[in-house]
Formats: C-alpha cells, sequence, structure tokens
C-alpha cells in the first residue's frame, strides 16, 4: 500500500546526515563531557562547538546556548525560570490563547502558585494583535511568551513587532519557535527576543533534545537541580549524541530554509485548494501568514479520530485536533479560540507536509478524502446547518 | 488502540442508515464531546425486527453502534433494554479506558429508542 506521511508537525524522520553525524557518539565517543580525562575532553569539545554552531544558525553567541531535553523543557525553563528569577519584580505574566501546552500549562502551574496570567485572545485566523498585548502590559508584567507559529493552524505572529512591544515596557520576551525554525527565517537578533526555544525531533534531528537561547543578561533560575551542566540551567549528563544530532540538523534547515519553503509552498497550496473545493470544507488558520507546510481543514458533519482511521486505512497519516486525539473530552484550545463552534473543531483535520512530500502525495490524499468524507458523512446524523 | 474487531465494525459498519418507518427513534450524546448516536428501530410484536444506526463520532463511536445493532436484532424488547454500554464494549473486545465513557453510548441510544417505541404506542393505544 501507499504510504504518505503528513504529520511532519508532530515529528519528522532523522535525516541521513544527522545519523551519521550522531553514531561516533553512540558508540566510541561515549565519554561524560563533564571528566576530566581524554575520553571525556574530546567530547566536551565536541559539545562546545555543537553550542557555536546552534548559536550561528540562530545568529546568537554560543554562550547564549543551553541545550535542554527539547521543546517543552526549553519552555518551561524560559517561563518557570523567568517567574522565579523575577517574582521580587512582579508576578505578571502573558501569554496568548493558542500556545502550545508546553508554555500553557507551565503558565497555569504558576498560576496556581499566585502568579497572574494574562491569556491574549486570537482572531478567526489565530492572530494575536499587538494592541491587545500593548494593552495587557502592566508594572508587575515581567515575561510575555507568545510562539512564532502555530502547530496546528501553522499561524505565523509578528513576533518583532510585540518583542518590541514588551520591551518598550521593559519586559522580556519569550517565543517558541520550535514550529518555525527551518521552515522560515529565525533569527535571534532580527526578532529581538531574549528566549527563544527550539526542539531536535522537528527538523529532521532526534527526539529528546532542544535548546533555549537566553540572550546576554536575561537572569533565570533553575527549575531543576544536580549538577554544573549547561551553567547550571540544566543540569544532568548531557544527552551528547542527541546535541550533536540538534545541531547537525540544525545547521541543515537553517542553511536549506529557502528551498525548503520554495518546495512545500506550491504543495500546500494545492493541498489547500484541493480540500477546500470539496462541499463544506474549510481553511482553519491564517491564508497567507501561515507555515509553508501546514494545512488545516474542517470537515463538517464527520468527526476527526473517524477521518484518521480512514485516512490511516488508506496509508495516509495526519492527525486532528478533535476531542479524541487532544487527550481530553474538549477539542483543540486553539481551534475553539479561534472562535470554531465544536462540530468545526471536532471535524478538524491537519495535514503537514515535509522533505520528502511529493505532489503525486498530494494528488494521491486528494483522490482518496472524497469517498472518505461521503461514507462519513452519509453514516452522520447531523445534517446539514445543524448549530450545536 | 483499537482491537481488529473495532476496526472491522469502523470499516463495515452493520446496520447504517435510517428506517423510514421506525416506530421508535432514539439519540444521544452532544457536539461538545463530538459524539451523536442515533438509533432507529422497528418493532413488531415485541421483538426488534429491524435496526439501524447514524453516528458522528469517533471510530469508538461508530463500531460501538454498529454491534448494538447485531446484538440486539431479533431480540425482544425486554431483553433488548438489558443491554449494557459495557457488554457492548466487551463484545468488541474492549475499548480504550478513555474511550469507556465518552464514545460508549450506544446502550443508551437504544433505550431511548425503545422508550420512545413505548411512548408511542401509549399513546396510540
Amino acid at each position: 500500500m501507499r504510504r504518505v506521511y503528513l504529520d511532519h508537525s508532530a515529528t519528522t524522520p532523522v535525516r541521513k546526515e544527522v545519523y551519521q553525524a550522531m553514531i561516533p557518539y553512540l558508540t566510541e565517543k561515549f565519554g561524560n563531557p563533564s571528566s576530566v580525562h581524554w575520553f571525556g575532553r574530546e567530547i566536551r569539545k565536541d559539545v562546545d562547538e555543537a553550542r557555536e554552531r546552534v548559536a550561528n544558525a540562530l545568529n546568537a553567541e554560543s554562550k547564549e546556548i543551553y541545550f535542554t531535553s527539547g521543546g517543552t523543557e526549553a519552555d518551561n525553563i524560559a517561563i518557570l525560570g523567568t517567574a522565579y528569577a523575577l517574582q521580587d519584580k512582579g508576578k505578571h505574566l502573558i501569554t496568548s490563547a493558542i500556545e502550545h501546552h508546553a508554555s500553557l500549562d507551565a503558565c497555569k502551574a504558576l498560576e496556581k502558585q499566585g502568579f497572574e496570567i494574562t491569556v491574549l485572545p486570537v482572531d478567526e485566523h489565530g492572530m494575536v494583535n499587538p494592541a491587545d498585548l500593548e494593552a495587557a502590559l502592566r508594572e508587575d508584567t515581567i515575561l510575555v511568551t507568545i510562539m512564532h507559529a502555530n502547530n496546528e493552524v501553522g499561524t505565523v505572529q509578528p513576533i518583532q513587532e510585540m518583542a518590541s512591544i514588551a520591551h518598550q515596557h521593559g519586559v522580556r520576551f519569550h517565543v517558541d519557535a520550535v514550529q518555525s525554525v527551518g521552515s522560515l527565517p529565525v533569527d535571534v537578533q532580527d526578532f529581538g527576543v531574549d528566549l527563544l526555544s527550539i526542539s531536535g525531533h522537528k527538523i529532521y534531528g532526534p527526539k529528546g533534545v532542544g535548546a533555549l537561547y537566553v540572550a546576554k543578561g536575561t537572569k533565570l533560575a533553575n527549575i531543576s537541580h544536580g549538577g554544573a551542566q549547561e551553567r547550571n540551567l540544566r543540569p544532568g549528563t548531557e544527552n551528547v549524541p542527541g546535541i550533536i544530532g540538534l545541531a547537525t540538523a540544525l545547521e541543515l534547515a537553517v542553511k536549506e530554509q529557502q528551498e525548503t519553503y520554495q518546495h512545500l509552498v506550491p504543495l500546500r497550496d494545492k493541498l489547500i485548494q484541493g480540500l477546500t473545493a470539496f462541499p463544506d470544507v474549510t481553511l482553519n488558520g491564517h491564508p497567507e501568514h501561515r507555515l509553508p507546510g501546514n494545512v488545516n481543514v474542517s470537515i463538517s458533519r464527520v468527526e476527526g479520530e473517524a477521518l484518521i482511521l480512514s485516512l490511516d486505512m488508506a496509508g495516509i497519516a495526519v492527525s486532528s485536533g478533535s476531542a479524541c486525539t487532544s487527550g481530553s473530552l474538549d477539542p483543540s484550545h486553539v481551534l475553539m479560540a479561534m472562535g470554531l463552534d465544536h462540530q468545526t473543531a471536532h471535524g478538524s483535520l491537519r495535514l503537514t507536509l515535509g522533505k520528502s512530500t511529493t505532489e503525486e502525495d498530494i494528488d494521491y490524499v486528494l483522490s482518496v478524502v472524497p469517498g472518505i468524507i461521503e461514507r462519513l458523512r452519509k453514516m452522520s446524523p447531523v445534517k446539514k446547518n445543524r448549530e450545536d | 488502540m483499537y482491537t481488529e474487531k473495532v476496526m472491522d465494525h469502523f470499516q463495515n459498519p452493520r446496520n447504517v442508515g435510517e428506517i423510514e418507518d421506525a416506530n421508535g427513534v432514539g439519540e444521544v450524546g452532544n457536539m461538545k464531546c463530538g459524539d451523536i448516536m442515533k438509533l432507529y428501530i422497528k418493532v413488531e410484536g415485541d421483538v426488534i425486527q429491524d435496526i439501524k444506526f447514524q453516528t458522528f463520532g469517533c471510530g469508538a463511536a461508530i463500531a460501538t453502534s454498529s454491534m448494538i445493532t447485531e446484538l440486539v436484532k431479533g431480540l425482544p424488547l425486554d431483553q433488548a433494554v438489558e443491554v449494557s454500554n459495557r457488554q457492548v464494549a466487551e463484545a468488541l473486545g474492549g475499548l480504550p479506558p478513555v474511550k469507556m465513557h465518552c464514545s460508549n453510548l450506544a446502550a443508551d441510544a437504544l433505550k431511548a429508542a425503545i422508550e420512545d417505541y413505548k411512548k408511542r404506542n401509549e399513546q396510540a393505544n
């Protein structure tokens, strides 16, 4: 059976160059970078070199890069680390309604500890209005955390503008760039942000590794304890193979970013046009400001998990924001924040394209989808124009 | 995550559709949680002669709807009404725990259809 992987926002395969760069660190280069002896010293050099490569790719300085266990940990260190470091200055943080749970749940945890969180709304396309940020900033605000590109609907936020607004008020800005790096230009100087999170496995690198950019002079409290690694900010023996893999993957992703963009956009647009040409299929997310590989549509009168299972049987791997796949009883918080009704949110389908995606893949998806929609709609008691 | 039996009923659901001259109809679930099941029954002589379903929902919702139609077709009402959601799930070889409470509503839909049938009968008499 033909297999088409359209879930690149969930994870990507490790590319060959990355895998090859990692192999020595899984075998003979096994030393602990903290060791004094030769086995460790050699590895320390390589980890520092990887840090330099990550810094260069993001236009940062080497000492501004901290390796983490992934995007989630990077977000947690940025948010909790700021809160604990600056709580004497204030206890107010600002985020948006469509953040990844890594950020949202970190904020919720702070709320339980007596911090105050303002959650900025988004418009029907999932865009935060910079004017809302301006209005939400207070004397006691210590951090603004907003993602660059949304993982579900692909909407891209005006990070530069919002970082500049925060800075005019003397407030620190963190951006989660996990989904955008490699797809869009990500440059910490250009963004003017203080903290930026990335992850390895979204850019054809390994799972279990990420990095946090921390601009010089940005004070953070450490949220875990146990050693002097990563200058005390992220204790624990370094994931050396992961770090080498992340550096290699990031270097390649940034070098090939434009090429990736050019490859993905026409395929994305063909898929969007093809899907929305079917009756009662609508695009979710921004029509223009969106990730080059993101397609998110709602198919009315059918439920997302049923769509995923049906597509899976046809060899097509996708995801959905329906309650069944969100791990809770509610559909995706992102789609709900954009004002979608429950039915539309439950019938959402996310298809995320990647390096290996071809036009034949898109044609195949478009040939399979109508039959699936028809079959599920026939089974559905929900008639056109039902609202609840 | 789903048993083979669930996938079979999802892929080849039994008794899908409407019964035009149904004498009992039951609908349960709501759009908020993303599951709506509608069961149509045709009762003759206190026996479910025909049963059909329409479902908006996930794989578990569709499979449980399909399964209950198989379980109760031809059963007398007093036996059919005893079938529980748990029995439907067991007949499918089990459901993932998270689906047990949200998508496992087929027996409730059947009870609603039987109640509807009884109400119509009372009114007719």
